[in-house]
């Protein structure tokens, strides 16, 4: 029994089968990569496993639970947390306040405790707090602290939208493309920052790329994708010399 | 400028932060507990309604200015904390238990509107809950048996602990006190996980749901919280008017209290004590301006609706973040000088965003 599988998975939208019949299965533990042109489905992909959409068909295991019908805050706690490609941050909250928003599955007490900010509340605010400078001190991102996230600079945000999902302590982590749009050193410090995640946390971690170069650096296995359906899964060499794979960014002759 | 160095998590959590706050907040609690003994009982009652109004503020706020949800029926929470209120004390429960009363019924009305009205975001939420506070209101002046209808309702006199309430004074203290704890309670919420995930929800719905937080059950808390608040200040807003009848509670109100907030400040519990100072001493302001200003104008009918409505376009167009956001670029000037710019406070521009996806 695999990690996070993935069975038969469809959505259509209209006409459109944007995810059509997608199987794969990634491992405990690995660095695991979806790959393919614009619109081959793989953002989809990523909402279906993550509860935001519901598919028409197939479904979605996680470690060993049928998660296909969770809504998305039910998914979160078990241990599955996802960035977003185009950033979903809290904008007029510091990275402070984000990070900690991240620990909400974390959270024991009650909103009648809240209310009047028990002792016990404080001391599990101190608790958060402690888990969330880990983070901070992870990602350096300590200049950042109290900054509002409408006042950061977008290579910035990137990070800190990685941190904020690791402060759910995820189990899987899901990257929608978390090196679009940074420059080179910032994607450089993205692909060890996913190393870390990876090796030194413990997080299995599936990421949709189109950078190859951080493709081949970090991912164990790549699946590739396109028109919503699986064109090639292998070691990031094999795919990328998959003659399905060259048509479907290049075009066939 | 001053620089915190700190040493410790708590600073971050504690209400007040460091000295100038226990300051300046100590000293302002002695200025208003000394009011009632420099102010004649006209400037007494005023203040009491500002910090009525402030109260209902807090409610609002916790909704539209940190939950997102706009809401414009407001008055109806407001009506019904005050017709419960009554009612009980009429009926012989002691002052504090209606009291009580009054915020919990507002609050299950308000988590049943909030529950309703879940699918619904932005305009659409403020057209609902507009008709949510006329509905209420019609219902009140329909239901003759109970609320007295057009006939009115007396409020009876307040007493606490067998003293009864009657002089200004003693009024003013009790609103001063409940207005501190309702503060208190609401910057509460806001410090814990319970606010954060409000906020949350303020700034991206999408992204509250997948670090695990439940929209249905935030919005109905967010939407009980605010009306079980503005339902205590409906109680004692009852109090100062002495005898209710729906049309104490029309839809002007519901617009002066989101006045009240906007002008005030979205977003910051202080906007709402300068929104409330704004809207209840602006008529005092105009009444003095008007015996000085030329008869043609001072006598122009719908000159204080005019007036309310400029500046609340003004502050949006000029000002979106109120007197509060003001007030911290005012601030920022004198501890940047002489380095301010005007463009440390130019709005950042804003990536783009993933499209609502539902």
């Amino acid at each position: 029994m695999s990690y996070l599988a993935v069975t038969d998975l469809s959505i259509s939208f209209g006409g459109i089968r944007a995810v059509d019949d997608v199987s794969f299965e990634v491992e405990e533990g690995e660095v695991f990569a979806i790959i393919g042109p614009n619109g081959a489905g793989k953002t989809t992909l990523f909402n279906l496993v993550s509860g935001i959409y519901f598919p028409d068909g197939g479904s979605v295991r996680f470690a060993g639970r049928d998660i296909t019908s969770l809504p998305a805050h039910r998914i979160a706690p078990l241990g599955l947390a996802r960035t977003f490609q185009n950033i979903e941050l809290f904008e007029h909250a510091t990275v402070l306040q984000n990070l900690l928003i991240g620990r909400h599955v974390h959270r024991r007490s009650t909103a009648l405790s809240h209310l009047l900010f028990l002792p016990a509340v404080r001391r599990e605010e101190l608790e958060h707090r402690r888990r969330v400078e880990d983070v901070i001190d992870l990602l350096e991102l300590a200049h950042y602290r109290e900054q509002r996230i409408a006042n950061l600079p977008y290579g910035v945000r990137k990070v800190v939208e990685v941190g904020r999902a690791l402060c759910l302590e995820p189990k899987l982590l899901l990257l929608d493309e978390p090196t679009s749009g940074l420059n080179p050193e910032e994607s450089e410090d993205m692909g060890f920052w996913i190393e870390d995640i990876n090796r030194d946390l413990g997080v299995t971690v599936v990421m949709v790329a189109h950078d190859m170069g951080l493709v081949s650096r970090v991912a164990g296995r790549v699946l590739a994708l396109n028109e919503g359906r699986v064109i090639a899964e292998g070691s990031p060499a094999d795919v990328q010399k998959n003659p399905a794979v060259v048509d479907a960014y290049l075009g066939a002759d | 400028m001053r620089f915190l160095f700190k040493t410790h998590y708590n600073q971050d959590i504690d209400h007040l932060k460091h000295g100038g706050d226990r300051f300046w907040y100590g000293l302002l609690l002695v200025l208003v507990a000394a009011a009632p003994a420099a102010l004649d009982t006209f400037y007494l009652g005023e203040l009491n309604l500002v910090m009525i109004y402030a109260i209902a503020g807090v409610g609002l706020m916790l909704l539209v200015g940190y939950t997102g949800q706009v809401s414009l029926g407001h008055a109806a929470f407001l009506a019904i904390g005050a017709y419960t209120h009554s009612l009980l004390l009429g009926a012989g429960v002691p002052f504090l238990f209606s009291l009580v009363a009054a915020v919990l019924v507002s609050a299950l009305v308000g988590a049943g509107v909030g529950w309703i009205a879940l699918r619904m975001t932005g305009i659409y939420l403020a057209i609902a809950t507009l008709a949510f506070a006329m509905l209420t209101e019609q219902t009140i002046s329909r239901a003759e048996w109970l609320t007295g209808g057009f006939r009115g309702l007396a409020v009876p006199q307040p007493s606490l602990f067998g003293m009864p309430l009657t002089e200004g004074w003693q009024r003013y203290y009790l609103t001063l006190a409940l207005l501190v704890v309702t503060l208190l309670l609401a910057l509460n919420i806001l410090r814990s996980s319970t606010g954060r995930a409000m906020v949350a929800i303020r700034d991206s719905e999408i992204s509250a749901e997948s670090v695990g937080i439940n929209l249905a059950v935030y919005k109905t808390l967010a939407f009980a919280l605010s009306a079980g608040i503005t339902g205590l200040a409906g109680a004692l807003f009852a109090h100062r008017l002495g005898y209710l009848s729906p049309d104490a509670f029309t839809f002007l109100i519901s617009l002066q209290l989101l006045l009240m907030v906007v002008v005030g400040g979205v977003g910051s519990m202080r906007g709402v004590i300068y929104g409330a100072l704004f809207i209840g001493f602006l008529p005092q302001l105009l009444a003095i301006a008007r015996d000085t200003l030329p008869p043609q104008i001072a006598q122009a009918p719908g000159l204080e609706p005019g007036i309310f409505g400029l500046i609340l376009v003004l502050v949006i167009l000029f000002e979106p973040q109120g007197i509060f956001g003001r007030w911290l670029k005012i601030k920022s000037y004198f501890q940047l000088f002489p380095l301010y710019r005007r463009a440390t406070h130019r709005r950042q521009k804003t990536y783009l965003r993933t499209e609502r996806l539902r």
